[in-house]
């Protein structure tokens, strides 16, 4: 082209795009993705952070689907969950852990209330597996089973869905509606349940309902005794049976003075129970002293706070007629309890023994190559299958600790074994990702905002009611609480990368789809790194 | 100066955020925005001074609807942005001299009025040296005059193009090749120098302000607004410069936060010579967070470290946070 360049002039303009300053570059960033705490901590295995990102933007059905896919029961959980989450929460560090148990809740009502449901599966596979026990391990196993294409039976012994959840969980921390709607929604998935139908033995079950491979989820449901020498007229009865029974008809009677022996959840589940079934005084007598109990320490202060007295370094050595013969304890150096002989007596009409729950294995008798150890079965801590193949187990019958999020968990983690058994496949390890820790973070960027405390039942129905002692957020709360999330370790697109680079050498890819570098112009120089607020960049080392 | 909403998630100060409408978001959040100094300049890595340049002059271009020229002073800008004949510029850009950036952006203000295309806006930009030194007469010419022109100081506190000079923009202590760490007050001299954003005021222009590359959210709102304005007005923005200062290249943005959050370069908004707004200190730090990670105060700190002039320039800190009401509960001393 004939241009005519002004004076002096003798080479077109050109761009700054021809010199290519990724050369420079002697170390270049690349986006990672990190393990979050929380996630790492769910014994249910739930992407905790995932399902908060959909909160947070107001989509509560995605996020209670996302949150779903790992476990069924949200309205459960947001209320008898231990939300470890929490304990290891990065937030924490700067002002209060994000309230995840809270909107769990909070998604798990909101979708009772909208009746959202749960899909059934695409196709079917033809294969039948039988659940033995409809607590949230076998329920949790059914749902996930059910979800792959499977064909599932429950074979509960008791008369209603939800085995210790019913029958070891008082109603002020779990509503029976609550409960209920949570196992019909499974139930209405397709999965056939026959309740009380007690499994006597499993290699018959099987073998007459010709199932193809089976999940057993059976609950501790047997009271563990200790030897106290008592005279014929004491009243003595066991946590887990007085618990149960306040599901029936008849309530227990305890009488006016109630002293409840051990130091577990139980125990506290008791105690509180008594109190608002009239006990004047509920006194829980445990050998050791408050930091050692094993009860979770705001249930103890919940209890504390409805009225219930705890005699700590005590045991009971007699049971009398009204009243109980009582032993102080010391602690020795390795902090265990020693007897010091000091005796004293405790007027009580009833004596409820909370020392822990045995499980009912008797239907595994006779079925060749299990191994049953303390109390419990054996079985591959990566497949949850027993030594007998095709005879998976879960919850309490396992050695793990007890609580309904771990059986929840297992229930999740067995169905995807027994899917892949049944398929004549194995599930490849996962690499998980490295955590993201607190200090990979920049919490510059996060606002400050403390945590939001849920409502609590006053006091004078707390202790007269059954009513639930923890309330639920409002919306607006729940909105709040879920953008509390630091989106730790993963990318949340909040442009800081794209806008923070002086070379424009970060190419911003649209909604959803993240970012990218621009190696060709990126010089390594670290700013993105630096600024990214989840600590979701790496910068590594060129190589030459 | 922050948006009205509050996302305690990505908090007010990451540079996009989902949960805003479009409207409401950054202009360096957006695919759209027009990367006025594009890739392949040659500024070392982590430069603070791109970076604001960019910041400024995307937001000046948003607010123009692109129709803007900038007019641009001698000085590392100039240099790492146009070897000829490539140019990492997607505006009208004119380089002249190093002195005169104010009075070319006057003349070509005059030219555009003359032609009557008023919707074509002005600005004219430099380092400090170029602003504070050497362009300081055409500027408050400018100024007084009240041309219609934004000028823009990127202040990275000395002549970093030439190898680290003294400027009138250096901070007291600061060693520069001009002001060698030696003697008994090694550094720049405490009780020289000047404020220009203070004497920009003094000339009782429509409009001044600082600001950092530390908040886009801020400067972004002060280009903004300062584009809705007719007639002089002075950006004064805080770049640091990892060379020149002796700091990482990844500290950049870091660096501009402590200066803001020691009190040692309040960020504020004048209008008519008054003082308008504040941008609060958010977590205030001893002066020593901030100038530990630069070698240039290096010899302030170690065994012969110098304790009376880190004093000293906390007291000027302190000075500045009781001046600007940069805090607002006001800390005991």
């Amino acid at each position: 082209m004939n241009m005519q360049k002004p004076f002096a002039i003798t080479l077109d303009p050109g761009s700054s795009l021809a010199n290519k300053t990724g050369t420079w570059r002697t170390e270049r960033p690349v986006y990672v993705d990190r393990l979050p705490p929380c996630n790492a901590q769910c014994p249910a295995g739930e992407d905790i952070q995932g399902w908060l990102f959909h909160a947070e933007s107001g989509d509560y059905e995605s996020a209670w689907r996302h949150l779903t896919r790992d476990n069924p029961f949200p309205a459960v959980m947001g209320r008898v969950c231990y939300h470890s989450c929490e304990g290891v929460c990065n937030r924490g560090k700067i002002d209060a852990a994000v309230g995840i148990n809270s909107v769990e809740r909070f998604l798990g009502d909101e979708a009772l209330k909208r009746g959202w449901q749960f899909k059934g599966p695409a196709s079917e596979s033809g294969k039948h597996v039988l659940v033995v026990g409809a607590g949230p391990s076998g329920m949790s196993a059914a749902y996930h089973l059910r979800r792959m294409g499977h064909r599932v039976t429950v074979k509960e012994a008791g008369p209603l869905l939800g085995g210790m959840m019913r029958f070891g969980i008082p109603k002020y921390r779990l509503p029976r509606e609550v409960l209920e709607a949570e196992m019909q929604r499974v139930v209405e998935m397709g999965v056939k349940v026959e309740l009380n139908t007690r499994v006597a033995n499993i290699a018959t079950a099987m073998q007459e309902g010709h199932f193809d491979a089976a999940f057993l989820a059976v609950g501790a449901h047997i009271a563990k005794r200790a030897f106290i020498p008592a005279k014929d007229s004491s009243h003595i009865l066991d946590a887990i049976s007085v618990l149960r029974s306040m599901e029936g008809e008849d309530q227990p009677m305890l009488g006016r003075r109630v002293v409840v022996y051990g130091g577990g959840n139980t125990a506290i589940d008791v105690a509180r129970t008594a109190k608002r079934l009239g006990a004047t005084e509920a006194i829980i007598v445990y050998r050791r002293t408050r930091e050692r109990m094993p009860a979770h320490d705001f249930e103890v202060e919940e209890a504390l706070e409805e009225g219930v007295m705890v005699k700590w370094l005590s045991t009971i050595r007699q049971a009398g007629e009204g009243a109980l013969t009582i032993e102080k304890m010391t602690l020795d150096e390795k902090g265990n309890p020693q007897p010091t002989g000091e005796l004293e007596t405790l007027e009580a009409d009833s004596l409820i023994l909370a020392l822990g729950q045995d499980v009912d294995l008797s239907l595994l008798e006779g079925v060749p190559g299990l191994e049953i150890s303390d109390g419990v079965v054996q079985v591959d801590a990566a497949t949850m299958m027993t030594g007998h193949p095709g005879i998976f187990a879960g919850g309490d019958m396992v050695p793990a600790e007890r609580n309904v999020t771990v059986a929840v968990g297992h229930g999740k983690k067995a169905a995807r074994h027994i899917d892949a058994w049944l398929r004549g496949t194995q599930i490849a390890q996962s690499v998980k990702h490295a955590p993201a820790t607190f200090e990979r973070l920049n919490p510059w960027y996060y606002s400050d905002a403390p945590k939001t405390v849920r409502p609590q039942l006053e006091m004078a129905r707390r202790t007269s009611s059954f009513d639930e002692v923890q309330g639920g957020l409002t919306e607006d709360n729940a909105l709040f609480e879920a953008r509390r999330c630091l989106s730790c370790g993963n990318c949340f697109e909040c442009d800081n990368c794209y806008g923070v680079c002086p070379d424009n050498a970060v190419i911003k890819l649209g909604d959803g789809k993240r970012f990218q570098f621009n190696y060709d112009y990126c010089k390594g120089c670290g700013v993105c790194v630096a600024e990214c607020p989840c600590g979701a960049i790496d910068m590594i080392p060129e190589t030459v | 100066m922050t948006a009205p909403i509050k996302f305690y998630q990505t908090g007010t100060f990451t540079v996009g955020n989902r949960l805003l409408s479009p409207e409401q978001r950054s202009v360096q959040s957006s695919l759209e925005r027009s990367n006025s100094l594009n890739s392949g300049h040659r500024a070392c890595q982590g430069c603070g001074e791109a970076l604001g340049a960019r910041y400024a002059v995307d937001a000046a271009m948003r607010a123009t609807q692109g129709q803007l020229i900038a007019a641009n002073a001698t000085g590392c800008l100039e240099v790492f942005s146009t070897p000829y004949p490539e140019t990492s510029w997607q505006l009208p850009w004119i380089h002249s001299l190093f002195g005169n950036a104010a009075a070319v952006g006057t003349g070509i203000a005059a030219a555009m009025k003359v032609k009557g295309r008023n919707n074509v806006r002005v600005i004219a930009q430099g380092g400090d040296g170029g602003t504070t030194d050497i362009g300081f007469g055409c500027l408050s010419g400018m100024f007084e005059r009240n041309d219609d022109v934004l000028y823009i100081c990127y202040d990275n506190e000395a002549y970093m193009n030439t190898g680290v000079q003294r400027s009138s923009a250096t901070p007291a202590g600061a060693r520069t090749a001009t002001t060698m760490a030696v003697g008994a007050e090694p550094g720049a001299q405490f009780g020289q120098g000047k404020n220009v954003p203070l004497i920009a005021m003094a000339h009782e222009i429509p409009y001044v302000a600082t600001a950092t590359v530390a908040d886009l959210h801020d400067l972004e709102t002060k280009v903004e607004h300062a584009m809705s304005i007719r007639g002089a007005r002075y950006l004064h923005i805080l770049v640091p410069c990892p060379l020149g200062w002796g700091a990482a290249s990844q500290d950049t943005i870091k660096l501009a936060r402590l200066a803001r959050e020691t009190g040692l370069f309040p960020v504020f908004e004048a209008e008519g010579g008054e003082v308008t707004a504040v941008t609060k200190i958010r977590r205030r730090v001893p002066v020593e967070e901030y100038l530990r990670p630069q070698k240039r105060f290096a010899h302030l700190f170690g065994a012969k470290g110098q304790q009376q002039m880190l004093a000293g320039i906390q007291a000027r800190a302190d000075r500045n946070i009781k001046r600007f009401g940069l805090l607002d509960v006001e800390t005991a001393e």
